[in-house]
């Protein structure tokens, strides 16, 4: 097991490096970022100037060189544009991106797992044919136009809910949350939902498909044919035994949750990472690129090893080599 | 619906929450977020144009877009031609208390002027200051030079004590990975004081009650928050939770002017948008270049349909353009907007007797988050060339990509928009565009031209210090210009800004910066 472990955290290493290469040979084509930094009357020696003090000059091996020493000891740099200790900036947002991200996976699964059951028990009604067909609208609309649609009807029409923002925060130590003032939940509204609209829709499609499957176990039979109430087979009975898989999708959703935050963070002018992100792009501003995609690839990567390394101890046959490759990857 | 924004936790804790409930509160929706607190931090005009309500100059621009005077109350040119001498304001403060004085100057000048300062290019001229009294100041200079004004309309004054406390004295070098105390704090002279700043969600300025100047104003509290997504920021306009902005998307001003609340406030920007061409031996493809050419380029010109542009692309809202200074410039005249007129037939036969080859390929480029419609007036541009029997190929890229392949010459046809900021004077184009590329001046000159007469003239306008005779050598400049076609001008580019019913006072500049101290809202 031990074995396993040094195994599966070698790797995660190795992915955190390759991450940080392909990222590096990436920013060469966004451009130059001096050429965002001076104004218009910088001579061409300012820029150069500046080029050589930000170490742009140098080749690309001695720039990942430098810049994964300094990630191994927390250090990312200052932000080009905002003048900001990198890891600050992003401590600073990541409590707005976990609001939404928190939400929106409660919402998802307080309205999906329902919807699911509803699906998979009246399997042929207009009702859960209406779903199923509304889930397809779920999944295949942008999460940008989901976002404008919602508040082109709540903001500007019906005016019940902000249109951006992340309205009034409570400070926590060094964290800040919306959820403990009333104008922080109305500003998660209309977000959360947004980012929420393909959660619902994958987790309803997975509770019923498992309980469709669920449904047709032989306990099932034999709770019915001992007279235990339908809706007590079916909410409780059945639908325990669909959770286990939702719950890993969930939990291995939420990397992807904080990536796809990054749409809904820029229609609603959500100030979390994912709007950080969208920023540094625009202003080719390389130690904030670097270091979010290194929490976002460690956030994967963690959650990933994590529940690998949980698989592995939960069923031994798993730390076989050549059983791994069917490990819980993806 | 009120989404008020607190402080800090500690205080909201306490129970002491942003209860400051000002009255006359104008919340500015702005389509990007300032850089830092810190004007000296980002060679970023907006980022300036913002904490100009923190921080003032010497000088300022009035509501006419005139020099008077601000911090400095009158100057001279000393007899040795080089020195300036300021009189200061007497009486003024600092937001936290401590008066203005000579040091303050001249510690802000070296600031500003520090090798590290992305903003050095503002202060061209500079060489040291020096303090005389309390109150005077003598700022000398490389050489005569009649722009100094100019230039320090945008060079913001700092407290000395201030800087020297929390060690900024410098600005802060991101090279040297360590934090600056002016990106979160601010202490100025000017009619707003920073209260609270969230980066990318809100930055709160409230009324100086001591300012030196009478207010215009009758602000009691700005509320900046960037809405990056033109859609959302219409939708919060409309809904009211905004009621000022300075970017309305020219795609939704119908939809803005027909709400019943929101009135769009349009007009015709500085920034001409021109067309520059190489000067190379060859172009990007290898191939010899016909561009050096005067007839080409005249063919080029002629090919274009300033109309159809105007009318379709820039839907009837800009302004076309002879020239390639905007009219309100010093050193414009009538005559230099005089248009060639579209004639495909006049372009094709230019082509034809200068030699260039039918399919003539070569690299158009354009950005695509530049500006006001780049990408599709580009597009426009193509195929009227392609007409001629030119085969441009268009390519189209975010700023940060296209800025570094024009300066290194990998491009071969461009656009480029000028404003003429911040000096506003048809000097800074013909230093920085036309002039030929040596030392300090012609950055911008990216097709690689020269032109030693044209220099000659701008260097003399550099050192004329009387305005009549330095605004003709640059419209002589400006003719030489137009005549060789070095560039081509399309258009000075729409603008427009929003505001909803409440706000009753909003001056729209040409420069296309708010000055909020000039606007009034609904008691």
């Amino acid at each position: 097991m031990i074995a396993f472990l040094i195994k599966r955290i070698a790797n995660a290493a190795f992915v955190m490096l390759a991450v940080a290469l392909l990222a590096f040979i990436i920013f060469r084509f966004f451009g130059d970022p001096v050429e965002m930094m001076v104004n218009e009357q910088a001579t061409q020696a300012d820029r150069a100037e500046l080029r050589e003090r930000l170490g742009l000059n140098d080749g690309l091996i001695t720039q990942y060189t430098r810049f994964v020493t300094n990630a191994v000891q927390g250090e990312f740099g200052i932000s080009y544009r905002n003048q900001q200790d990198v890891m600050v900036l992003i401590k600073d947002r990541f409590p707005a991106t976990f609001d939404l991200v928190l939400v929106a996976t409660v919402i998802s699964l307080v309205v999906g797992i329902p919807l699911g059951v509803i699906t998979a028990i009246y399997r042929e009604s207009p009702i859960a044919n209406a779903l199923q067909l509304g889930s397809i609208v779920g999944v295949s609309l942008p999460s940008f136009v989901v976002g404008i649609l919602l508040i082109l009807a709540f903001s500007v029409s019906l005016g019940w809910l902000p249109a951006f923002g992340r309205g009034e925060t409570v400070d926590i130590g060094w964290w800040s949350t919306g959820l403990l003032t009333p104008s922080g939940r109305r500003a998660l509204v209309l977000p959360s939902i947004s980012l929420a609209t393909f959660q619902i829709t994958l987790v309803m499609r997975l509770v019923r498909a498992e309980m469709l499957e669920t449904l047709r176990a032989d306990y099932i039979k034999f709770a019915r044919a001992r007279g235990v109430p339908t809706s007590r087979v079916q909410w409780r009975h059945a639908l325990r035994n669909c959770l286990m898989p939702v719950i890993t999708l969930t939990g291995m959703q939420i990397g992807n949750l904080i990536a796809f935050a990054l749409v809904t963070e820029t229609v609603f002018q959500w100030p979390g990472m994912g709007m950080l992100f969208i920023q540094a792009v625009t202003f080719v501003d390389i130690p904030v690129m670097a270091a979010y995609l290194m929490i976002v690839a460690f956030i994967f990567v963690a959650l990933n090893t994590v529940v690998d390394v949980t698989y592995a101890w939960v069923d031994p046959r798993l730390r076989d080599d050549t059983a791994r490759a069917g490990g819980a990857n993806g | 619906m009120q989404i008020r924004h607190v402080l800090l936790a500690t205080a909201a804790i306490a129970g002491l929450a942003g209860t400051a409930q000002a009255e006359n509160v104008l919340k500015w929706g702005a389509n990007r977020d300032i850089g830092s607190l810190d004007p000296y931090s980002y060679g970023d005009s907006f980022t300036i144009n913002v904490l100009n309500h923190v921080y003032e100059g010497l000088v300022r621009y009035n509501e006419d877009l005139k020099i008077e005077p601000a911090l400095a109350e009158s100057w001279e040119i000393m007899d040795d031609q080089v020195t300036w001498r300021f009189k200061l304001r007497e009486g003024v403060t600092f937001h936290n208390g401590n008066p203005f004085t000579a040091e303050d100057v001249v510690a802000s000048l070296t600031r500003v002027s520090d090798d590290t300062s992305p903003l050095k290019g503002n202060l061209p001229a500079y060489v040291s200051s020096e303090v005389v009294d309390d109150h005077t100041v003598d700022i000398t200079l490389n050489g005569t030079y009649p722009l100094l004004l100019n230039d320090l309309t945008n060079i913001h004054i700092f407290d000395e004590e201030w800087m020297t406390e929390n060690d900024s004295l410098l600005p802060t070098d991101i090279g040297g990975g360590v934090e600056g105390f002016a990106t979160y704090n601010a202490n100025g002279t000017g009619p707003f004081i920073v209260e609270s700043r969230q980066p990318d969600a809100k930055t709160v300025f409230v009324v100086n009650p001591d300012w030196w100047d009478e207010p215009q104003h009758n602000l009691d509290r700005i509320e900046l928050t960037p809405v990056n997504s033109a859609a959302t920021r219409v939708a919060a306009l409309l809904s009211g939770e905004i009621n000022f902005t300075n970017d309305a998307p020219v795609q939704d001003l119908p939809r803005l002017a027909a709400a019943p609340n929101v009135e769009v406030l349009e007009g015709v920007d500085l920034r001409t948008v021109m067309v520059g061409f190489p000067f190379r031996e060859k172009l990007t493809t290898g191939e010899d270049n016909p561009f050096t050419d005067n007839r080409v380029r005249e063919a080029l010109y002629k090919a274009i349909d300033l109309d159809l542009i105007h009318e379709k692309v820039m839907r009837g809202k800009s302004r076309i353009a002879g020239a390639t200074v905007a009219p309100p410039i010093p050193g414009y005249v009538p005559e230099l907007d005089e248009l060639p007129g579209f004639d495909p037939d006049a372009a094709k036969a230019l082509l034809e007797e200068a030699g260039v080859p039918e399919g003539l390929e070569f690299e158009f480029s354009c950005i695509s988050d530049g500006l006001v419609n780049e990408e599709q007036f580009c597009q426009a541009i193509a195929s009227m060339w392609s007409r001629v029997g030119l085969a441009p190929k268009l390519d189209v890229a975010p700023r940060a990509v296209q800025s570094p392949k024009r300066t290194n010459g990998k491009t071969d046809v461009y656009i480029l928009g000028w404003a003429t900021l911040p000096m506003l004077d048809a000097y800074s184009p013909l230093l920085q565009i036309f002039h030929t590329k040596e030392g300090n001046s012609g950055v911008f000159n990216w097709g690689g031209w020269s032109f030693p007469e044209l220099d000659a003239l701008v260097q003399q306008a550099g050192m004329e210090l009387d305005l009549d005779k330095r605004l003709s050598l640059e419209t002589e400049a400006l003719k030489i210009v137009k005549d060789q076609n070095i560039m081509i001008p399309l258009h000075q580019q729409p603008m427009a800004w929003a505001v909803t019913d409440d706000v009753t006072e909003m001056p729209l500049f040409p420069d296309n910066k708010p000055r909020l101290w000039f606007a009034q809202v609904a008691e």
